[in-house]
C-alpha cells in the first residue's frame, strides 16, 4: 500500500472517529430546529398574583427562560433580556420567565431588583419534563407565532445569538 | 520508512483525538484533584462497585425531581444554610473515612454555586474520603444524555 493511500484512509478514519465523538458530545442538542414542535401550554400564577398561560401569547414570537437566581449565567442574562423585551416587544415579541427556584421569595426580590419588564412565574418539575426536561441553566426557547418550538438554547448563550433567532422570527423567516 | 512515519503520525493523531473527547479534571479548583472524579468514569465506578458510596446530591430540589443518580439522596442547594445544616446531620454518625460523593449538575462547574460550600462543609469536618462529581456542563448533558442510569422523583 503506497504511503499516499494510508495517508487518505487514515484522514478518514480520523473523520469518523471525530464525526463519532461530536455525535456523542451532542446527544442532547435540541433536535427541535429541524421539526417545529407545539409548545406545550402551561397555566401558572406569577409572582404578581395574576394568571399566566403561554396560550394566552399565542401570535407573538414568544422567549421561553427557564432561569433561577442562583444560576450565575442566568443571572448575567436577564439585564440583556430587559433591553429587548423593551426594544421589540412593540413587534409582537413577549418574553416569559420561568424560575426554577424551589420557593418564590428569591425570585420577588430579584425581580423587583432588576426591574424585570416581563412576567415570571416559579415552574416546578412537570412543567419542565413537559418541555423535555430542564436538567441545567439556563434554558431557553423560541416560540414563533404559531406556537411551536423553533429553537432550543441550552446553557449559556450569547444573547445577541438568541436575538437574531427572535428577529429572524419577527421578521416572519 | 517514509511508510512508517506516516502510520506513527496517524496513530499519534487518533490518540490525540480519542484523549480530547475525555474530559480532564481542573488542576487549580479550590477542591483538590484527588478528590474529583468526572461523571464518566463515576459511571464507571458505580457498575463495578461491590459496596456503593453514600451520594448526596447538593443541587436544586426541581432538578433533582426530574433525573437523579439511582439512591443519592437529596440534601438541598449546596450555597442554603439549610442544606449545610442537612449535609452535616447526615454526615454526624459515619466514620471520617466513610466514601461520600456529593454532586450537583445544575450548571457548568465554574459556576455552580453548590459544588463548592458543600465540599468545604465535609472537609472542615474531617472527612477525608469525599469527592465531588465533576460536572462540566450540567448533569442533563453530562449524565442523562450519555445514558446513564436515573431515577425520578423524591
Amino acid at each position: 500500500m503506497s504511503s499516499k493511500r494510508v495517508l487518505i484512509y487514515g484522514i478518514v478514519a480520523l473523520c469518523l472517529i471525530g464525526l463519532y465523538f461530536a455525535s456523542r458530545r451532542t446527544a442532547q442538542a435540541p433536535k427541535l430546529a429541524a421539526s417545529a414542535n407545539a409548545a406545550p401550554n402551561f397555566t401558572l400564577t406569577d409572582i404578581d398574583g395574576k394568571k399566566l398561560s403561554l396560550s394566552d401569547y399565542k401570535g407573538k414570537v414568544i422567549l421561553l427562560d427557564f432561569w433561577a437566581t442562583w444560576c450565575t449565567p442566568c443571572r448575567a442574562e436577564i439585564p440583556q433580556f430587559v433591553e429587548m423585551q423593551q426594544k421589540l416587544g412593540p413587534q409582537g415579541f413577549q418574553i416569559i420567565g420561568i424560575s426554577m427556584d424551589d420557593d418564590a421569595g428569591p425570585v420577588k426580590k430579584f425581580y423587583q431588583e432588576f426591574k424585570m419588564n416581563y412576567p415570571v412565574a416559579v415552574g416546578d418539575d412537570k412543567l419542565a419534563q413537559s418541555f423535555g426536561g430542564v436538567l441545567g441553566l439556563p434554558v431557553n426557547f423560541v416560540i414563533d407565532r404559531d406556537g411551536r418550538i423553533v429553537k432550543k438554547f441550552l446553557g449559556a448563550t450569547e444573547v445577541s445569538v438568541i436575538e437574531k433567532e427572535v428577529t429572524g422570527q419577527l421578521a416572519g423567516h | 520508512m517514509k511508510k512508517r512515519t506516516v502510520s506513527y503520525l496517524l496513530a499519534i493523531l487518533a490518540l490525540a483525538t480519542l484523549a480530547s473527547a475525555q474530559v480532564a479534571l481542573p488542576t487549580n479548583d479550590p477542591i483538590p484533584q484527588s478528590h474529583l472524579i468526572t461523571a464518566d468514569d463515576f459511571a464507571k465506578e458505580l457498575q463495578t462497585a461491590t459496596k456503593k458510596p453514600l451520594i448526596l446530591n447538593i443541587g436544586p430540589r426541581s432538578l433533582f425531581s426530574q433525573a437523579h443518580i439511582p439512591g443519592s439522596e437529596y440534601m438541598g442547594a449546596g450555597s442554603s444554610d439549610a442544606a449545610k445544616q442537612k449535609l452535616k446531620d447526615r454526615v454526624k454518625p459515619l466514620p471520617k473515612n466513610s466514601e461520600i460523593v456529593l454532586y450537583c449538575g445544575c450548571c457548568p462547574w465554574g459556576h455552580c454555586p453548590n459544588v463548592h460550600p458543600a465540599y468545604q462543609v465535609l472537609h472542615s469536618l474531617g472527612y477525608t474520603n469525599v469527592k465531588v462529581i465533576y460536572i462540566t456542563s450540567d448533569f442533563g448533558t453530562d449524565w442523562v444524555s450519555k445514558g446513564y442510569l436515573v431515577a425520578r422523583g423524591e
